[in-house]
């Protein structure tokens, strides 16, 4: 951890406009839950599909696109990376830093509003918002991983996340069987019905799969993503 | 000292050579990287930045290579060419966060010297988002030379300076050069260039065109056959009193232009010489044009020379 790294990033991601965007998802959620609390449906179901699918599914993935990148991305694209990386630090040091800003947000941002969402929706009862809020957490840190090496590899970070969270985790991973077992949410879903009482929340991935694939990834991308930090190469303008 | 050591370098992207093939040695003092746009010179100084690898050859400062190692930021400041920082912090929160990112012991004293190497302070407390493009440039410098490097390094360091802040900085560059340490400069613009380093190497088209001297390469390029293009009341014979002359190389007779193409051997010798040919002959001159002035043909004729 580096505190000037940290304290530039964290300007950098919540000052700007992307500070009050960050704000929209939480309040989706609580909006949406406090709506369907007053629905008068069944709690449970309302449980797994706000939570479940809205958040774990779809929140939490965006959220953590638009930080995980945003750590990075766009000092990437406007060039002012140049200022972090003509310096003698270690690259592995920038990125774990980036990375811990990145987690933070996403707690603070998508796993703090899915438990409050599960508390509005379904009371403290069977554990059941709690586990989805670890749920949210352990998939949440793991999307900042992958998308903070997506920021470093490609150009089109945005893009090529976005595919994956929409096609591969929604599209891909609601009809094809097998895809779920590599998708984040599932192994998210898995450690979250650990948690929850059991019969609570249903989950394709055991959970001696998930953990082991979720510690797998994040790590791997950490590591990719210093490797690649330490090679970046700056285009010129010519 | 601190020298810069390019050995044999090449960087191609795909298809495209942006460097082939140069060697040079960068030592103390100031020296001028000049090279019409699109010659290479970002290229270069990104590849002596460590921003870029080389395809082929190696770069070295002091015998250390300069790719893929951070420790070569202890010794190097970096003045990059694009604008962009970071806008939404102030002069001094800037270079102080520079400061604290090299480790020194004191980031606060240095950001204050560094500011006040550039005399930015006035303005040390405003978004850097809200600078003029000269006040930004300062602040970069600041930036760069808050860890007191041995090597400075600048992409294009007077692009959209006024003239009061181009001579500042001209100043400090020559100042930091005098004390010995190794200042490098990029630039398309020969005055600039003239004004400020006495060394200088020329790129052109991605080769290494000439290096040294500054004096003994500008003679060079005044010293080449000069073209002109001329109209007068009378070409045939205007052509015919200026042939006698050994300041002329050839002359063509333009039917279609109307007009005389005229190759002088040398430029002051041609300059004075034809507004007296045509005095004496009684002719009137309506146009006298250099015909290949721009830099990109001084440049190419160093190259094939």
């Amino acid at each position: 951890m580096n505190p000037t790294v940290a304290r530039l990033t964290v300007r950098g991601l919540l000052g700007r406009r992307r500070g009050i965007l960050l704000l929209v998802v939480p309040a989706v959620l609580l909006v949406i839950s406090l709506l369907a609390r007053g629905s008068g449906q069944d709690k449970h179901d309302l449980a797994a599909s706000i939570l479940g699918q809205l958040s774990l599914g779809t929140l939490v993935p965006i959220l953590g696109l638009v930080v995980g990148t945003g750590v990075i991305a766009t000092e990437i694209d406007d060039g002012s990376i140049v200022y972090l990386l003509s310096k003698p630090l270690p690259r592995w040091q920038i990125i774990t830093t980036k990375l811990a800003v990145a987690i933070a947000t996403t707690w603070a941002f998508a796993a703090l509003p899915t438990l409050l969402a599960g508390l509005i929706v379904y009371g403290p009862g069977d554990g059941l918002a709690v586990g989805y809020a670890v749920g949210a957490l352990v998939s949440g840190a793991v999307y900042s991983a992958l998308f903070l090496l997506l920021g470093v590899a490609t150009r089109h970070a945005v893009v090529a996340g976005l595919a994956y969270a929409l096609v591969w985790e929604s599209l891909v991973g609601n009809y094809v069987d097998g895809a779920r077992t590599l998708s984040v949410q599932q192994w998210g879903l898995s450690v979250a019905r650990s948690v929850a009482s059991d019969g609570m929340i249903n989950s394709d991935v055991a959970l001696g799969t998930a953990v082991p694939l979720l510690i797998g990834v994040a790590v791997a991308a950490t590591v990719a993503a210093s490797v690649k930090l330490a090679g970046l190469t700056l285009v010129s303008e010519e | 000292m601190a020298v810069i050591t390019i050995d044999k370098v090449s960087r191609w992207f795909g298809n495209v050579v942006a460097v082939n093939d140069i060697s040079m040695r960068i030592g103390p003092g100031v020296t001028g990287l000049l090279g019409p746009n699109g010659a290479g010179k970002s290229t270069l100084i990104h590849m002596m930045s460590g921003f870029l690898g080389p395809s082929a050859g190696e770069v070295t400062l002091d015998g250390a290579p300069i790719w893929r190692n951070q420790q070569v930021y202890r010794q190097i400041g970096l003045v990059p060419e694009r604008e962009s920082m970071y806008d939404y912090l102030t002069g001094w929160e800037f270079v102080l966060a520079n400061a604290e990112l090299h480790g020194l012991t004191d980031p606060g004293a240095a950001a204050r010297r560094a500011l006040a190497l550039v005399e930015m302070e006035y303005a040390q407390d405003r978004k850097a988002g809200t600078y003029s493009k000269g006040m930004k440039q300062r602040v970069k410098m600041a930036s760069a030379l808050v860890h007191d490097p041995d090597v400075l390094l600048l992409d294009e360091p007077f692009n959209g300076m006024d003239p009061r802040q181009r001579l500042q900085l001209m100043e400090l560059l020559r100042r930091f050069g005098a004390d010995g340490r190794t200042v490098l400069f990029s630039s398309h613009i020969l005055e600039e260039v003239e004004q400020l380093a006495r060394h200088i190497e020329v790129v052109v088209a991605g080769r290494h065109a000439a290096s040294g001297d500054f004096r003994k390469i500008r003679r060079l390029m005044t010293d080449r056959p000069h073209r002109y293009l001329v109209r007068s009341s009378d070409d045939r014979k205007l052509a015919a009193a200026l042939i006698a002359d050994g300041s002329t190389a050839g002359i063509e007779l333009d039917g279609q232009e109307k007009a005389l193409r005229i190759q002088a051997v040398n430029f002051q010798g041609f300059t004075t010489l034809l507004p007296k040919v045509a005095q004496q002959a009684g002719i009137r001159l309506y146009t006298v044009s250099p015909a290949d002035e721009s830099l990109e043909s001084v440049f190419s004729y160093l190259v094939s020379t």
